[in-house]
């Protein structure tokens, strides 16, 4: 399974103030402990949206926004790609990354859509999936 | 914390300790049986009171501590069994000292070290294939039992018993529980490489409307080879390992149709490759290419993947260069399956013709007899070649041979366009 870990941004990210060298090193260091782990896919920090911009899309028109936007709440500072077996997993690893910011923070992790979780809904599918699979395991202890 | 989001923690934390707890308490105990005996302990110990006091800062921490004290009550106990009445710690300064022995420049990073001699414990070449994957699932994967069963479609049963009968097979040949050095270390590796690589081929047969957990084998193959590659930077075939496999795991949601039918390479929708994992097995190649020496297996392969990565069309692929890479894996592999590969790919740079001479050239190789993918590939260029009737019989023929019910409709569908 695969989540993106975002990384809320704050006024101060914002203002592109650049993170403490004791807080690079233990984020270096977290970093680190994901790829030992084979767990990181991708990772990034990104500039504040003084930098970005935004689209509008209402029917045909398409309008253009400049950044900065004004809901820090709404906009993120950063991003990890990780694979894990669950949001367990995730949530645990997240325990343990460190402050990102000084003061109050928050990350938010959502799951990656997979290919197979757009054709679940079929029940009979399901089942004769089961079946199968009970079939082959059959097969394979008569070996 | 509600006990139930408890008890997912404490799974979680499993997950990402276990491997980690088991190797460090094999290093104490030197037996990779008692080490996971050990390991279980000290999660009965979190099962009991974590649900009271919480999941603690650092789980990992917790776990080693108490499995640390069961250990040495363990050593305690053999000792006293075993007659000897030495001092338990100088057993265990005598045991660092022989730990520390083995361990070569890795004082900055004894945890890695722990975790590489039970990758090569489990890896053992004493072991049976089937063993060696299931330990690695188990000791290195966390997999449960029933988890590993159903992986290989097998019953728990049997896998229980693997389990069983290659721990007691690594303690009879008294194998020695450390990290192979030198000229030993290659060979062993190759071992290790074997068992991921077969575990991720196990997962990527799996056709993506089959259970979810054969896919995910995978995911586990591709965890545990990059594992390895961070715990030996030096040693290009893990990292060629690696580069093969994330390069074929970015195909997995481009190789199955709707209907779960399988799509060739030529016909896949390269959209739907996941241009993140092919980021990483580029990478990891550009790693062990760096590392210089000459190319091994999964390296050579890795680099025909990234032939094929690299190219937005299966006409702009680099053709003589994937030809040039199987000459060379030609050389160091001599299979036939590899030869007919080959052909494929000559077939593709300088014209159906040269590649049917080389496939000609096989038919008669004892491995490829009852292999249905020499009559079709011998199809695909005789349909190139114009060669229509004869084409089809080769495709019926295919169709005959193959297991897989989807290729067969597959074939069978390209004998009636033919």
């Amino acid at each position: 399974m695969r989540f993106m870990v975002m990384v809320r941004a704050t006024a101060s990210t914002e203002a592109g103030e650049l993170p403490s060298e004791a807080l690079l090193r233990a984020m270096t260091q977290f970093n680190e402990e994901l790829v030992k782990a084979g767990v990181m896919l991708a990772g990034e920090g990104l500039q504040p949206s003084s930098k970005g911009a935004r689209i509008r899309f209402s029917g045909a028109k398409r309008t253009v926004i400049d950044g900065p936007f004004t809901e820090t709440k709404e906009l993120i500072a950063g991003f990890w790609l990780w694979q894990v077996k669950s949001l367990d997993e995730a949530i645990e690893w997240v325990k343990r990354c460190p402050n990102p910011m000084d003061g109050e923070s928050e990350i938010e992790i959502r799951q990656v859509y997979e290919t197979d979780d757009f054709g679940e809904e079929f029940t009979p599918e399901l089942r004769e999936r089961e079946q199968r699979i009970a079939e082959q395991i059959a097969a394979n202890a008569r070996r | 914390m509600s006990s139930g989001a408890t008890q997912r923690a404490i799974d979680a934390v499993w997950r990402i300790e276990s491997a980690r707890l088991i190797a460090g308490l094999a290093g104490l105990v030197r037996d990779v049986g008692v080490a996971e005996d050990l390991a279980q302990d000290a999660l009965v110990a979190a099962l009991e009171q974590w649900p009271e006091s919480g999941v603690p800062d650092k789980p990992g921490a917790w776990l080693m501590a108490v499995g640390k004290r069961r250990a040495i009550d363990w050593l305690r106990h053999r000792n006293m069994r075993d007659g000897k009445h030495a001092e338990l710690s100088y057993e265990l300064e005598a045991r660092q000292e022989a730990g520390a022995l083995d361990i070569e420049a890795a004082a900055d990073d004894p945890v890695g070290d722990d975790l590489l001699r039970l990758i090569f414990t489990a890896c053992h070449p004493v072991l049976s294939t089937d063993a060696r994957v299931a330990l690695t699932l188990r000791l290195l994967g966390g997999l449960t039992t029933e988890e590993i069963a159903r992986s290989f479609l097998v019953p728990v049963s049997t896998v229980a018993q693997r389990i069983v009968r290659a721990k007691r097979t690594l303690s009879e040949a008294k194998v020695r529980y450390e990290v192979p050095r030198g000229v030993a270390l290659h060979a062993r590796l190759s071992s290790v490489l074997e068992v991921i690589y077969l575990i991720f081929n196990e997962g990527y047969s799996a056709s993506a409307g089959e259970d979810w957990i054969r896919p995910a084998l995978c995911e586990e193959a591709l965890r545990l080879a990059r594992i390895l590659a961070e715990l030996t930077p030096a040693e290009a075939e893990v990292h060629g390992l690696v580069a093969l496999l994330e390069i074929q795991a970015s195909r997995l949601r481009a190789r199955t149709g709707p209907a779960g039918e399988p799509i060739l390479l030529q016909d896949q929708n390269r959209a739907r490759w996941d241009y993140v994992l092919i980021g990483r097995g580029l990478g990891a190649l550009a790693r062990a290419e760096k590392l210089g020496g000459e190319p091994g297996p999964y390296g050579l392969q890795a680099a025909i993947a990234a032939c094929h990565a690299r190219a937005r069309t299966m006409e702009e692929t680099d053709w003589l260069r994937i030809v040039a890479l199987y000459d060379a894996l030609a050389e160091i592999t001599s299979s036939p399956v590899v030869e007919l590969n080959r052909a494929v790919a000559v077939a593709m740079a300088f014209g159906p013709a040269a590649g049917l001479e080389l496939v000609d050239a096989l038919r008669d190789a004892p491995q490829l007899q009852n292999y249905h993918l020499v009559p079709s590939v011998r199809g695909d260029l005789l349909a190139r070649l114009g060669r229509g009737a004869e084409a089809r019989i080769e495709f019926e023929r295919a169709a005959a041979l193959t297991e897989n019910a989807r290729e067969r409709a597959l074939l069978l569908a390209r004998a009636a366009a033919t």
